[in-house]
């Protein structure tokens, strides 16, 4: 029934244009780099698009999902384990792929425009679609393995683009970083790959989940620490408590970067990946609520870093951290669907959100401390008002689309009785301090006076603005669907949305309050950055400690240092180095050289180059074969004794 | 009649020559120091062995030997003008043909 969707296209194009752009990229002219690599992704996107018409019926090729194709090669046969490469569509992908492809090209395109004076334009790109190669194998994937690797392909992608200015110590470092505390949460996905291959025999989703239906009553036991470890590994990817760290750090690459990987899309692997196991996480109460907690712990605690940073994109990249949790939380109550929605609506608003920091950083030379911009608004008519679109949207403000899928989280939240009602709180205060810090942000970078050194900013060209306000319109419109719909095109794929104990009253109550909540932060953020300017100083002064604590986001780098980095070092240095290595392994060395050394010294006499010596070992060698052959050893050694007790005569 | 002329020599008797040349040969090798008196012993060896070739070619009526012979005679010619062109190099590179002193390979 179903056509061939060609799903193997959607990664190996963008594959491709890595291939050619990482190869050939240095010798080809950039017009044919930016052709090749805004066509990867765009043809990608058509390949998505496509499928998403035959899906939705509109037209092009009729599907019905789940649908898996499968790479006719085995991949990994041995005893009873069988991997296959495959790739399962399913609404859940579907929607990611959709997200991915589509802010992804538009990123692509901005990055023409943004990167045009850069060095390494050719590498850019090339890494840019090597992201989305993996980002796309990752989504389709029909089994974890599959999953794993787009997971570790992402993370390399991630390196390699926040040190993409690796002349710089501190991307070189923060590229480092990120990866390292990645690969923490990769322990936790690979622990939890080999207890599923344990437990189930099979690493496939669709089998996992149907082996898991028909046996409703499996709660807990080992369910629980799969879903665990499943959720460090999302923990780590998705920025969250206590992996988060590597984030704010890996602002440090190029700002469109920072839009599609560490905004849009990568960061949201780890929602996805709990979504898609969400089977698994339906049995494992304990882990589904750990996961919500954490999930509202991360919000609140990121939304409170965010309020006192300077940095524009560090505001942001808290931010994220924030709006990650907020997604957690959404699965924390097993509202998948809901925070799917807030994955998509937030691919919109948070990548708008960075590529108009990325525009205003360009327009004023660079500078990222919004203490140094001001007044933008009239000389960036375009930036200003797609990035009020956008903290409108993430604000929460109806009728943007942060509103919709923020609202069906708290409100899915606000179902699951007295502790639900707790994490609906926490989240309602994040929602207060995520109004207040985005207006701060947009008072001190577009109103007021200008107090930038830059005489002159400009508006950024045209291939830059238009992904602006094409997401801008995404922003406001994106969550015009309502999550009703959108749970119910993605419930075969997630399961359907619970509204038990719930009520349309409740619900438009609820909605109030969270947009009164938006406000009162706008209110407070006027206040602060527009009416009484010395405010801010004032409450710092008032309140130092906690100032201070903010300012240095809790100290939890230096913590982790303290604790985790330095005793590593230190057991690396004086154990690894000087024990191990240089001691049993060098020693080890040393003792084999050494016995060569000295057995050739006591050899070498032999080599006297005193031809006559030789001829006598020669002849001594000769007589000594002769020797050898002549007597007849057997007997002799069989009549030894004989011999030596003199009997040999009887 | 057997008289000591018309009597066939014994067997042991050319392996014993063979034997003392190889000897003298293997003894001349290892304490001359003139390199020719050194080549003259490796000739005197060769013709040793040639020696027992040639008789246990006569006592088991067996033509391979001789042939050995042969290619023994012509790889020693072959050798002579070899090694004379080698000693002959040398001696003008060292003004000696002392073997002590040719120790160019020594460590």
């Amino acid at each position: 029934m179903n056509g061939n969707l060609y799903l193997w296209l959607i990664p190996l194009l963008p594959f491709a244009g890595f291939l050619i752009n990482g190869i050939l990229g240095r010798r080809l002219p950039k017009s044919l780099v930016t052709t090749v690599a805004l066509a990867a992704p765009l043809a990608a996107f058509g390949v998505v698009l496509n499928v998403a018409l035959g899906v939705f019926g509109v037209g092009g090729t009729a599907t019905s999902l789940p649908w898996v194709q499968t790479c006719p090669l085995p991949w990994i046969s041995a005893g009873t384990l069988h991997v296959n490469f495959s790739f399962a569509l399913d609404q859940l992908s579907l929607v990611m792929l959709l997200v991915v492809t589509g802010v992804g090209f538009l990123i692509h395109v901005y990055s023409v425009g943004y990167m045009a004076q850069e060095e390494g334009y050719a590498r850019y790109f090339s890494y840019l679609n090597l992201f989305l190669f993996f980002m796309t194998v990752l989504v389709l994937a029909a089994n974890a393995l599959v999953m794993f690797i787009g997971w570790e392909g992402v993370g390399l992608a991630s390196y390699l683009l926040i040190g993409f200015w690796f002349q710089k110590k501190s991307a070189a470092d923060a590229g480092k970083k990120a990866f390292i505390v990645n690969r923490i949460g990769d322990f936790g996905f690979l622990i939890g790959m080999f207890l599923l291959l344990a437990n189930f025999g099979t690493l496939t989703f669709s089998e996992i989940a149907s082996r898991l239906n028909a046996n409703p009553g499996w709660q807990g036991g080992v369910l629980t620490v799969i879903a665990l470890c499943l959720m460090l590994g999302a923990a780590g990817k998705s920025a969250q408590l206590p992996l988060y760290i590597w984030l704010p750090d890996a602002m440090e690459g190029p700002t469109p970067v920072s839009a599609l990987i560490h905004a849009a899309t990568m960061v949201t692997a780890g929602v996805y990946m709990v979504a898609r196991t969400h089977v698994l996480f339906d049995h494992a109460p304990f882990a589904l609520g750990v996961v919500a907690i954490i999930g509202a712990a991360t919000a609140l605690f990121a939304a409170t870093m965010a309020l006192v940073q300077n940095d524009i994109k560090r505001v942001l990249a808290y931010s994220t951290i924030s709006q990650l949790g907020y997604m957690f939380l959404g699965c924390g109550v097993a509202a998948y669907s809901a925070a799917i929605f807030h994955l998509m609506t937030h691919a919109f608003f948070k990548a708008l959100l960075f590529l108009a920091a990325g525009s205003v950083i360009h327009a004023i030379g660079g500078e990222q401390d919004m203490r140094k911009m001001g007044g933008l608004r009239k000389k960036l008519p375009i930036t200003f008002w797609t990035m009020t679109a956008a903290v409108f949207a993430i604000a929460g403000f109806f009728p943007f689309a942060g509103f919709f899928s923020k609202d069906a989280i708290l409100y899915a939240a606000f179902l699951q009785g007295t502790g639900g009602k707790a994490l609906w709180f926490v989240g309602v205060v994040t929602a207060l301090l995520t109004s207040f810090y985005m207006f701060r942000l947009w008072y001190m970078t577009f109103m007021g006076e200008s107090r930038s050194p830059e005489g002159h900013p400009h508006e950024s060209p045209w291939s830059m603005l238009g992904p602006l306000v094409i997401l801008a319109a995404l922003s406001v419109c994106g969550g015009w669907i309502g999550i009703e719909r959108f749970a119910g095109f993605l419930a075969p794929a997630v399961g359907a949305r619970v509204t038990e104990g719930g009520s349309a009253s409740l619900e438009i109550i609820l909605s109030i309050v969270a947009v009164l909540v938006a406000l009162e932060g706008w209110m407070i953020a006027d206040k602060f950055y527009r009416r009484k300017p010395e405010r801010p100083a004032q409450w710092a002064a008032l309140m130092p400690g906690g100032y201070r604590l903010l300012f240095n986001k809790y100290f939890v780098d230096e913590f982790y240092g303290a604790v985790v980095v330095k005793p590593l070092l230190g057991f690396s240095k004086f154990f690894l180095e000087w024990v191990v290595d240089v001691g049993i392994l060098g020693g080890a060395a040393w003792l084999i050289g050494g016995t060569a050394l000295l057995g050739g010294a006591i050899l070498q006499r032999w080599q006297s180059g005193n031809l006559r010596s030789y001829a006598a070992w020669l002849a001594a060698g000769a007589a000594a074969v002769l020797l050898f052959l002549l007597v007849p050893w057997t007997a002799v050694l069989a009549n030894l004794p004989a011999i030596h007790l003199g009997l040999a005569g009887h | 009649m057997s008289s000591l002329l018309t009597q066939d020599v014994p067997l042991s008797w050319y392996l014993l020559l063979s034997a003392a040349l190889f000897s003298l040969g293997v003894v001349g090798f290892l304490i001359k120091r003139n390199l020719i008196t050194v080549f003259m012993s490796i000739e005197l060896m060769l013709n040793g062995v040639n020696l027992s070739f040639v008789t246990f070619a006569h006592q088991w009526h067996a033509v391979k030997g001789q042939i050995f012979v042969f290619f023994v005679m012509m790889v020693a010619a072959a050798e002579a003008a070899v090694g004379l062109a080698i000693i002959i190099a040398v001696f003008r590179a060292r003004a000696t043909l002392a073997v002590d002193r040719i120790d160019l390979m020594k460590l």
